[in-house]
């Protein structure tokens, strides 16, 4: 009876009866870019859990032989035709006779395939279980996806551990600048009097300081005998310092609104208390607002991270993060002889653009009766 | 807003002071790697005369006092005095930051009013994809690619603000053109990082303006389309945008900062970068400090030339009061 019932709902009548939830997941699903920006970041964030099963080498290995080696390209088709299986040409090094520079051509005659599930370098899995086994590599000579650095490293692997890195800068500073900004936002919201003055004034003096002075000068002042961990969580830190202002003030606005709805009187005169009105009903009505803006924020968390590494006041050394590897793209004369340096960069622009987009559909979604 | 500057000063001071070990530590670092013998008493002396030796609060209020005297101490990298150095290279950062905030409001304001009238057309579209791909590309890698195709395809050099030849020169017509010349590369770098931005700002307000019945009455009555759109809907959608300056200012600061150091510019970005590796506290703190005070400073001209321009915010307040 119930189950013939359900099915008798019109699609006009299941709008009315929808959850708030349902008729955000609805309307976000219209939105084509946020989708495609959503399935781009979860390739990404996979690939950046299990960077050791990805990355085709150690990244700590260096090839001598293979100094800024340019990046292969894999390939189906020799001069016998097409391969099903896919393989990348070995590299033949000369020097160049006046500027003793090395050139490094294709050499035609060593092929060497590439195989997936192949078995390489050792390497341990979130640091717990050992394994060796990789996606995909080449069981003899080498293969360099997107070229070698300076010490001759293979770059693909560090790229993809560099996501990891980058990736999660991101996601945790997005948590303590949630817990610091729900907090904070939600008591100057709420309560508003003299305690919304004070974090009033801090959030509007943390806004107009220009950002890059500010995380320069905070994160120059890491003590340098500091081990990496240490050094990528006070990035972090000094990250979301800042992150959480306009966290603040998003749900500071919003509550300050909902206050003053219908609903929140009604549950008063119920004789509901403060707590259950805050968490029962202001709460989830901000939480949508809440995940935009935590969606918008971890780009620039990214960025941060990056560009602080990039001048060498980030991360460090043996932890590699996109910024790391773009310092060592950092004059124009590195980057014209060694144009591949600068592929962290294109990952950091793609993520920054996902995460807008996300965002962006996001932000449409969390709004559905408009 | 003096309560502001005094906050400001206080954390650029507290910036300083964090690192373990000061100025000193370093300097006799250097000195004995040089060979030099240094004397404890000579130390001490030096301490002394820059007034190492005090507190913090202490130092902090003796800080504070110079400063407010113009004083703002002695950079012991350069061994210079530090407002010398600053005035040095303080005008040309903010006339880049000025040229930088005008290039993103001609560009923004422009192309969000075009979006907007043509709502979903391709040139929308390309619009919004543009503008992201600026916002999502991080200046300085921006400036290094643009450096790397300029050097590739046209074998120029961008970097710097002046030619070899003027670098010396004193002010001339001939060194003001050859700016002129190196100021696109560095002002197109740090303007689209706020453009996109605002592009949205601008198409979403006047978006929202459009609709209002008014244009209706407006557009039944016939008039044309170009004055009904800029007689009122462009003026008052142009209101989120002044106000939005104050946070355009900071973006357009760290983005000017972070520019000049890959682009070797002769402004404050290198300097306080410069200070901060070497831990050049008077330096990097005052640098901090006057970024800082330029942009709260910025705001409050915003906030004016807001009420300038929209009578209605004057009114309201009125009322309150």
């Amino acid at each position: 009876m119930m189950r013939r019932k359900k099915e008798e709902i019109s699609a006009e009548e299941r709008l009315y009866v929808a959850s708030q939830w349902q008729l955000m997941g609805r309307k976000f699903k219209k939105h084509k870019l946020a989708i495609f920006g959503g399935v781009v970041l979860g390739i990404f964030y996979l690939v950046a859990i299990f960077c050791e099963f990805f990355s085709p080498q150690d990244i700590y290995k260096g090839y001598t032989q293979y100094i800024y080696c340019p990046p292969q390209r894999i390939r189906f088709f020799d001069e016998k035709g097409f391969h099903f299986r896919s393989f990348v040409y070995g590299f033949k090094r000369t020097r160049d006779p006046k500027s003793l520079r090395r050139i490094y051509t294709e050499d035609k005659t060593k092929k060497y395939p590439i195989y997936l599930f192949v078995r390489g370098d050792k390497y341990k899995l979130w640091n717990l279980f050992e394994a060796d086994i990789h996606l995909f590599g080449v069981k003899e000579g080498v293969m360099f996806l997107f070229g070698t650095d300076k010490l001759g490293r293979d770059l693909f692997s560090r790229d993809l551990y560099a996501a990891r890195i980058s990736l999660s800068i991101g996601l945790v500073g997005v948590a303590i600048s949630f817990i610091l900004g729900s907090i904070l936002g939600g008591i100057s919201g709420y309560y508003g009097g003299v305690a919304d003055m004070i974090i009033q004034r801090i959030t509007e003096f943390l806004l107009c300081i220009p950002t890059i002075p500010l995380w320069m000068g905070l994160s120059a002042a890491l003590p340098p005998e500091w081990s990496p961990i240490k050094v990528y969580f006070g990035i972090i830190i000094i990250l979301s310092l800042r992150g959480w202002c306009g966290l603040a003030r998003v749900v500071r606005g919003k509550l300050l609104e909902l206050r003053e709805e219908d609903f929140a009187m009604a549950a008063k005169i119920a004789g509901a208390t403060d707590e259950m009105i805050i968490t029962r009903h202001l709460l989830p009505s901000v939480l949508s607002y809440l995940i935009v803006n935590l969606t918008l924020a971890i780009p620039w968390m990214i960025l941060g991270e990056t560009s602080l590494s990039f001048l060498g006041l980030g991360l460090r050394a043996p932890i590699v993060s996109w910024g790391v590897l773009l310092k060592n793209a950092q004059n124009v004369r590195t980057v014209t002889m060694h144009p591949w340096l600068l592929i962290p960069g294109l990952f950091v622009i793609i993520v920054v653009l996902t995460f807008n987009f996300l965002g962006d559909g996001l932000r449409d979604a969390a709004d559905p009766y408009k | 807003m003096i309560i502001t500057l005094l906050v400001v000063s206080v954390v650029a001071f507290l910036i300083i002071q964090l690192p373990p070990g000061d100025f000193m530590t370093s300097y006799i670092v250097q000195l004995q790697a040089g060979g030099e013998q240094v004397q404890e008493e000579q130390v001490a002396a030096l301490r002394k005369q820059y007034g190492l030796d005090l507190p913090i609060y202490l130092q902090y209020f003796k800080w504070a006092w110079d400063m407010l005297h113009g004083d703002f101490g002695r950079a012991f990298s350069w061994n210079r005095p530090v407002s010398e150095l600053i005035a040095e290279r303080l005008p040309l950062t903010v006339v880049i930051s000025l040229f930088a905030l005008i290039f993103t409001y001609v560009m923004a304001i422009p192309i969000g009013i075009y979006s907007a009238t043509h709502q979903y057309s391709i040139a929308d579209y390309t619009f919004t994809v543009v503008g992201f791909a600026g916002l999502a590309t991080p200046n300085f890698l921006f400036a290094l690619i643009l450096m790397f195709l300029f050097y590739r395809y046209f074998g120029l050099s961008v970097g710097g603000l002046f030619s070899p030849q003027y670098l010396r020169a004193g002010w001339s017509i001939d060194k003001f053109i050859d700016m002129l010349k190196h100021l696109p590369v560095p002002i197109i770098v740090i303007g689209t990082a706020g453009t996109a931005g605002l592009i949205r700002v601008m198409r979403g307000c006047l978006l929202d303006e459009l609709r209002k019945q008014y244009v209706i009455t407006a557009r039944a009555k016939g008039v044309s389309e170009r004055t009904l759109i800029f007689k009122y809907p462009v003026r008052i959608a142009l209101n989120p945008i002044i106000s939005t300056i104050g946070w355009t200012l900071p973006i357009i600061v760290s983005g000017e900062t972070i520019t000049a150091i890959v682009l070797n510019l002769p402004t404050v970005g290198p300097l306080l970068f410069g200070a901060l590796l070497s831990q050049d506290m008077y330096l990097a703190g005052s640098t901090i400090m006057l970024l800082s005070f330029l942009t709260v400073i910025g705001t409050l001209i915003s906030d004016i030339l807001l009420v300038w321009m929209d009578p209605r915010i004057r009114y309201e307040k009125r009322e309150e009061s």
